[in-house]
């Protein structure tokens, strides 16, 4: 969220933050926190499977008293996403309440509700920040992954919010085959609508599983995308998503450069389950549930699984390459999904570690987590699965997403 | 821009700021300008919070041994620098 620059006071020579960090902080600083499974779109690449809405996601009610949990227990602000959590009836609602708690709200949409009088409205509120998702700098690109008509709507949406003095609003891209020779294309696109650029990496969680092995970089682009952000890092923010490319040598991108998977990250999704990454939805990961005695706050502090990763990693195979300093065998769910061993390369490791593990993984590759997918759906068209009154009630403006960018 | 750090003059926690404590020290959140900080250590989390109650920034410092107090100066001029801390009487402009 909301960190665009963490900066480090340091009174005198104490372990560097990252190795603290790895034992894990009181609270979390980047929550991601998915408000419905219900989604107008069908990306190809969804991490969380989104489409239809589940029939046991958090009440208002419920979601009110997760947002009193993360005031008290000083969660500056979360990342809102979904599904495309504007759907909700009460998301309007909801958010009001989170700012007014002191819990800012960055909140990712494909565009669906941004019309001209609501990006004044958001444009008026403080403590509110919009990213709007984005996978291609043009139609043909975008709508090939987003669906037919995406790409207008974003677009729709990223005109009201510049127009309405949104201003550094967010375009979140995820970096694919075939958008990587658009990133400067992408960064031109930000600053026409005075917005900042946001690129991550696209990982195979959800059913982004089903697509990875022809949407993700190649190496060569792999390549690419580092030297870009080596000359472009300080303008760009990344979720901290890119630090296995560290291995390619240079100076380290901006960010903590480490998996923060259950020590400074987690995720609760719609049906208030606590997992410890965003991508990664999937029983293996699951740490517990708001809905228990002791709610949120319960689950980070005592779940066993969180403890488990809040202790030093073995490194595994990886511990005697030259690179594991920086690259810290890169990302936990990228491994997993693609059936790779948790302390083994990554799948796009830069010194084709991952790529000769992964020819040795054969058929043994995890199924994904819950599966919310429109039914019989190939095209991402159509309405949400809920009916959104007329009326909605006023949002609110903030966070961004890599807290932790400019850490070191 | 924030003028430059002055540790002769007086400063203050920013009322914008919060202090979440962690295992390390303090995570220190601005709500002004959404930027996160990190005090990497217990003491210089209770000299922050008790920078106000004094006259200026060196009377602060007096109880921090020798050894220490350069670089406490410095984590606290990053911290002005990041508005983390701010003067406790706001100075005229000047231009």
């Amino acid at each position: 969220m909301t960190i665009a620059r963490g900066q480090i006071a340091s009174a005198e020579p104490v372990p560097a933050l990252v190795e603290q960090f790895k034992g894990g902080l009181d609270a979390p600083i980047c929550l991601t926190w998915e408000w419905t499974y219900a989604c107008n779109l069908s990306c190809t690449h969804c991490l969380s499977s989104s489409g239809r809405r589940d029939p046991s996601e958090l009440s208002t009610g419920e979601m009110r008293s997760v947002i009193d949990e993360l005031r008290a227990m000083q969660v500056f602000y979360v990342n809102v996403g979904g599904g495309e959590p504007t759907v909700r009836p009460d998301f309007w609602e909801l958010l009001d309440y989170s700012v007014a708690s002191g819990v800012g709200v960055k909140f990712s949409t494909n565009g669906l509700r941004l019309d001209a009088e609501r990006a004044r409205r958001l444009a008026a509120t403080d403590y509110v920040d919009v990213q709007v998702s984005l996978d291609g700098a043009t139609a043909d690109v975008n709508d090939a992954v987003r669906g037919d008509g995406s790409y207008a709507m974003a677009l729709r949406a990223m005109q009201n919010l510049a127009e309405a003095g949104l201003a550094n609003f967010k375009i979140s891209v995820v970096m694919t085959r075939h958008n990587v020779p658009q990133l400067d294309d992408f960064a031109a696109l930000a600053e026409r609508f005075g917005a900042q650029l946001r690129i991550t990496r696209l990982r195979p969680s959800g059913r982004g599983a089903d697509v990875w092995p022809e949407l993700h970089p190649t190496d060569s682009q792999q390549r690419e995308i580092h030297s870009w952000l080596t000359e472009h890092g300080d303008q760009v923010l990344t979720g901290d998503s890119f630090f296995h490319l560290n291995a390619l040598g240079g100076s380290p991108l901006p960010g903590l450069n480490l998996c923060g998977a259950g020590r400074v990250v987690c995720l609760i999704d719609p049906v208030g389950d606590v997992y410890a990454c965003p991508f990664a939805i999937h029983d293996v990961f699951k740490a517990g549930t708001v809905r228990a005695p002791g709610g949120f706050a319960r689950v980070w502090r005592s779940a066993p699984l969180f403890a488990e990763l809040r202790t030093e990693t073995s490194g595994g195979a990886c511990r005697s390459c030259s690179e594991y300093s920086v690259c810290q065998g890169g990302c936990m769910a990228a491994k997993f999904f693609t059936g790779l061993p948790l302390d083994g390369p990554d799948p796009e490791c830069v010194k084709g570690h991952g790529a000769s593990a992964l020819a040795a993984v054969g058929a043994a590759v995890p199924r994904t987590g819950p599966d919310h997918s429109h039914r019989g759906r190939e095209v991402p068209l159509g309405m949400p699965s809920v009916r959104i009154p007329a009326k909605v009630r006023v949002p609110a403006k903030l966070c961004d997403s890599s807290p932790l960018a400019g850490t070191s | 821009m924030t003028t430059p750090f002055e540790p002769g003059l007086g400063y203050r926690l920013n009322p914008a700021v919060a202090l979440r404590p962690e295992p390390f020290g303090a995570l220190a959140y601005h709500f002004g300008n959404r930027r996160l900080s990190f005090l990497k250590a217990p003491e210089l989390v209770e000299l922050v919070r008790g920078l106000g109650s004094h006259r200026c920034v060196s009377d602060a410092l007096a109880a921090v041994p020798d050894g220490r107090r350069g670089a406490y100066l410095r984590a606290l001029a990053s911290l002005a620098a990041a508005d983390m801390i701010v003067p406790q009487q706001a100075r005229s402009e000047v231009t």
